[in-house]
């Protein structure tokens, strides 16, 4: 069996406040595996994103990211992690800080190293796999939002994850952007964990799902069995949208 | 916002690497400052090389005449000057100005509007983003360049933010139109700032995430042909030349 891409351990943590957020989390995620993280709004998602890149240290537990233990004390390590997890966060304008959008992309490969020509060349790859080489001279507020949000998938493919992990990648989205970005996200041979309330685009993407609520999962099974049983989703604050049925 | 004063052209003042320009726009500047406003006629030469310059980056004199009006608020005062003083003075219709006042107000508005024509010519003929890279060229210090990098991201998102927080105000019938409205506009003001404060914190996770390590990209410093230097050098050095020719001839 081949090293799974995120493997995590027993993930507890409470912030320094003494709210306590994940109680013991349990999730393996193999290669090149579409993984939908659902839970309700405060199920302790964006913390266990968090902890996917070292930025909030294991107080409890492990985390692994291609066999590799997240080592949050170390900062070779976390620069080493941070080039395998791509998060891409909720407001693209959050993202992307750079001027134009081709230094943005050129942002994640310069600070592993990458220079020159060889850097040109990973930005233009990673504008490619989006479809927006032709907007790397534009400066990111002259994009649509969908364009920006695709410009923010390739900011982080351009640092060659392991893993790329979505934090809500379809809001605000319109049907047709929503669209474009799931053949993008289909296209690419990568280990995708897609954390969402977006049930319907869950199913889409991803064969198995798994439910973050109260600060642990509470159901990781195909996600056509988890949207099909609807005492889970509303035990649970998640509903399938008016009229949709599976 | 932003990049609203560049105007692209294809010409040899747009084509100079940024940093050039600015230390030739600033020794242009010096020489202008350092010119006593008694020899009036260097200050004609120099306005003939902003002229000239402009021509041949393509701006408009129309363009740089509107863009050189930023400066009245700012020369409000040295209108004042010659009415206050003391000394000699000198009866111009109904009033009497004092001399030294007029000197001095004659000295500030022309060297500013030599220095506010310059800026002009730079930001008409340069990107906020070239500047920035030219300035960091300069080896301005490497964190008020990343800095001023964010604000020109960032000042688009925030005035859109501000924006529409007006029009949701708006929506709700508020109008700000005096000093008891004040109250309300500290508020928006205050929750402006908490925002963009929020935002920065985003921006930094965003940033560590993707490996930051306090150094922003930037190119490679390319060979400047001697050249270039000597085109962008030769307005300051033209004007040097007639200070000194103006200030020989007073002698």
């Amino acid at each position: 069996m081949t090293t799974p891409s995120l493997e995590i351990k027993d993930l507890a943590f409470a912030y320094p406040d003494g709210n306590q957020a994940l109680f013991g989390v349990n999730l393996t995620v193999g290669q090149g595996e579409r993984v939908a993280l659902l839970g309700p709004n405060g199920a302790g998602k964006t913390t266990l994103v968090m902890h996917m890149n070292g930025i909030h240290p294991a107080a409890h537990g492990e985390v692994r990211v291609a066999g590799q233990l997240v080592d949050a004390s170390n900062k070779a390590n976390l620069r080493s992690i941070r080039s395998k997890v791509g998060i891409v966060f909720q407001d693209p304008d959050d993202q992307l800080f750079m001027p134009t959008v081709g230094e943005d992309v050129a942002f994640g490969p310069y600070n592993m190293g990458f220079r020159g020509e060889e850097l040109e060349k990973v930005v233009i790859e990673a504008l490619e796999l989006v479809g927006m080489t032709e907007f790397k001279d534009r400066p990111p507020h002259h994009l649509s939002f969908g364009q920006r949000r695709r410009v923010a998938v390739a900011t982080v493919l351009a640092m060659k994850p392991e893993i790329l992990v979505l934090d809500e990648p379809s809001s605000n989205l319109d049907p047709a952007s929503r669209r474009e970005l799931a053949d993008i996200l289909r296209s690419l041979a990568i280990t995708i964990v897609m954390v969402t309330h977006d049930l319907p685009y869950a199913l889409e993407l991803c064969e198995r799902a798994v439910i973050l609520s109260g600060g642990i999962i509470v159901a990781d099974k195909k996600t056509r069995e988890i949207l099909g049983d609807k005492d889970l989703l509303s035990a649970h604050r998640l509903e399938l949208p008016v009229g949709f049925s599976i | 916002m932003g990049e609203r004063l560049y105007i692209h052209r294809h010409s040899v003042v747009h084509q100079l690497p940024s940093h050039v320009k600015i230390l030739a726009a600033l020794f242009f500047i010096f020489v202008s400052i350092a010119t006593p406003i008694s020899t009036w006629g260097a200050f004609i030469g120099y306005l003939i090389v902003i002229l000239i310059t402009a021509k041949s980056a393509k701006i408009p004199f129309l363009t740089l005449g509107k863009r050189a009006l930023i400066e009245i608020p700012f020369i409000f005062f040295a209108i004042l000057m010659p009415f206050f003083g003391k000394g000699e003075q000198i009866n111009v219709g109904p009033f009497d100005l004092y001399k030294d006042g007029i000197e001095a107000a004659l000295s500030i508005v022309a060297k500013g509007t030599i220095g506010v024509l310059t800026a002009v010519i730079l930001s008409t003929s340069t990107t906020a983003r070239e500047i920035l890279r030219g300035l960091e060229r300069l080896k301005l210090p490497r964190m008020m360049v990343q800095i001023a990098t964010f604000m020109l991201r960032y000042v688009n998102v925030i005035s859109d933010e501000m924006d529409r927080m007006k029009v949701a105000r708006e929506s709700r019938g508020f109008e700000a139109t005096g000093i008891k409205h004040w109250k309300i506009l500290a508020t928006v003001a205050a929750s402006l700032f908490i925002r963009s404060y929020e935002r920065g914190e985003r921006i930094h996770l965003a940033m560590i995430s993707r490996g930051y390590v306090g150094e922003l990209p930037h190119e490679e410093s390319r060979h400047v042909p001697t050249s270039q230097w000597l085109t962008a050098l030769s307005a300051p050095a033209v004007a040097l030349l007639i200070l000194l020719i103006t200030t020989g001839l007073d002698r």
